[in-house]
């Protein structure tokens, strides 16, 4: 199991403890990405997925533990630890009745790009997708695939180190499932950190490495073949569903 | 935060909130309609029911028209900074929130940066009724057309304050009609909007009188009057600007990741 305290972690999570009100829904959970890695966060619906990444995102404040983006502590400096991070959350976060481009320049202006610079940036990331047709068009017009297309290019816009993704294949076909995957996996090239949640295995399979969450906790942290190797062969999915299933016995 | 940064983020909000307003067509008429009814149908009525007698500002008798329009700018500034609520509550809805409280900015400012988009449409607003009231006949001294400005501004911010203070506590969409009720409407009808505050004292209605006096609204009024005249009500305005601060602060408060009343929902921003 990699050392979840590494000096070259760009995001670092230390015994982060979170509940709301009597429900524990994070239970002192540690974990750290380098640049380049892609982590797939697998664990069952329920598991605080979702409450690590209100976390990551400063939406709240952790009640225990300490969490650090490039160095910067997100309940002490929220504003750098923003400026670093990209984010695709599990809900469209699009403004339906604004233009492809509106939504994106309104991105770049709460990031601080001005003029040229993000009109130079947003036709990029639009090129790249291959969504510079739909610029003008208003979101609501686009399919699912695309709008989260969108939502991607736009978490890249301010050219973050650290990309967090909320299930972001939740409700997309198999297709265009892929394609983000595909997306993803190519920032790794460009010295991105991903953190990348999910409850499918498959898209775990795929990952530098798996942390497996489950009730709240981290029940395994390492390379799919080491999880594989841990739980005594076979699948990626058996090894899941033996871990997460023996932790619901005994939470229950 | 840097101030070039500062800026773009209030032009990425205020543009958005314009685009909306101007995407729904149907909110401005109804902002100029309703205070039209008042001014043209109620004031019509009611206009010898009510004897109004000479009062600070105004140095001579004046026809009730003239009496309502402060208190109907106040009105056109309620309902937008009501609106402004609805427009928090829809964005978290609608999951922008989020997007907006994860930007690289300090949280207080991005309010802030809400609250001024909207007291611009606010603001905006309450001219071009001013506009409509003149050409029906109901004019103001053309000082206090520009006089009015920063008064406007502020009751526009109180109110917008007040909406973003509300919409910490409204959780979802369908509870804005009961802002309506127990908002709107109690603060409207609690002010000398409709009639100057003396008349409740006459009439005996002592309770009213007191909780109309102490009413944010009645002030935003008070001020808007004395400002359209040419005067400067320093007790008036000094509440608006003590309420402003208040209600902001306390919004700020409420949206706080560490502290706010989100936190005991658990739902996020």
């Amino acid at each position: 199991m990699p050392e979840a305290t590494a000096d070259d972690a760009i995001l670092r999570l230390r015994e982060v403890r979170k509940s709301y009100g009597p429900r524990e829904a994070l239970k002192g959970v540690s974990l750290a990405i380098r640049p380049g890695e892609f982590v797939a966060l697998l664990g069952p619906n329920g598991a605080g997925k979702s409450t690590m990444f209100q976390l990551l995102t400063g939406l709240f404040n952790a009640d225990a533990g300490e969490i650090r983006v490039c160095g910067h502590d997100i309940r002490h400096s929220p504003v750098a630890a923003l400026a670093s991070i990209g984010v695709v959350f599990q809900q469209t976060t699009l403004d339906m009745d604004l233009s492809v481009e509106a939504n994106l320049r309104f991105h770049t202006r709460l990031h601080g790009i001005a003029g040229r610079e993000a009109g130079e940036r947003i036709a990029a990331a639009l090129a790249r997708l291959g969504l510079t047709e739909r610029a003008d068009d208003p979101v609501r017009a686009l399919s699912g695939g695309n709008r989260r297309k969108v939502e991607l290019a736009r978490a890249q816009l301010h050219r973050p180190s650290v990309l967090l993704m909320d299930e972001p294949t939740v409700g997309l076909d198999p297709a265009s499932r892929r394609q983000l995957l595909d997306e993803v996996l190519a920032l790794r090239s460009g010295g991105v950190a991903v953190l990348w949640a999910t409850h499918l295995v498959e898209e775990a399979e795929e990952a530098d490495r798996v942390v497996v969450l489950s009730a709240g906790k981290v029940l395994a942290d390492g390379t799919p073949a080491s999880l594989v190797a841990a739980a005594g062969g076979g699948s990626l999915a058996a090894a899941f569903l033996g871990m997460t299933g023996r932790n619901a016995e005994l939470a229950g | 935060m840097r101030l070039a940064h500062a800026l773009l983020a209030l032009q990425a909000v205020t543009s958005r909130e314009v685009a909306k307003f101007v995407r729904q067509g149907g909110r401005f008429a109804s902002a100029l309609v309703r205070p039209l009814l008042w001014l043209v149908v109620f004031a019509a009525g009611f206009q010898n029911v009510f004897g109004v007698s000479i009062i600070p500002p105004y140095d001579t008798y004046i026809p009730y028209q003239v009496y309502i329009v402060p208190g109907l700018l106040g009105m056109v500034l309620l309902f937008n900074g009501m609106q402004s609520s609805l427009a928090m509550v829809y964005d978290r809805e609608m999951g922008v929130m989020r997007l907006l409280l994860t930007a690289p900015l300090p949280r207080w400012y991005l309010l802030f940066a809400k609250l001024l988009a909207g007291t611009l449409l606010s603001v905006l607003q309450a001219y071009v009724f001013l506009i409509i009231a003149a050409l029906f006949g109901v004019t103001v001294p053309w000082m206090g057309w520009l006089q009015v400005l920063p008064v406007l501004v502020l009751g526009g911010m109180m109110l917008g304050a007040l909406g973003l203070l509300l919409s910490v506590q409204i959780r979802q969409l369908e509870n804005f009609a009961g802002t309506m009720n127990f908002v709107i409407f109690p603060m409207f009808f609690l002010s000398p909007a409709l009639y100057p505050l003396w008349k409740l004292e006459e009439s005996g209605a002592e309770i009213i009188h007191f909780v109309a006096q102490w009413n944010p609204f009645t002030h935003a009024v008070e001020a808007i009057r004395f400002a359209l005249y040419g005067q400067f009500s320093a007790m008036s305005l000094s509440i608006v600007v003590g309420c402003l601060v208040a209600f902001f602060l306390l919004a700020a408060w409420g949206y706080d990741p560490q502290r706010g009343m989100l936190k005991r929902t658990g739902k996020p921003g």
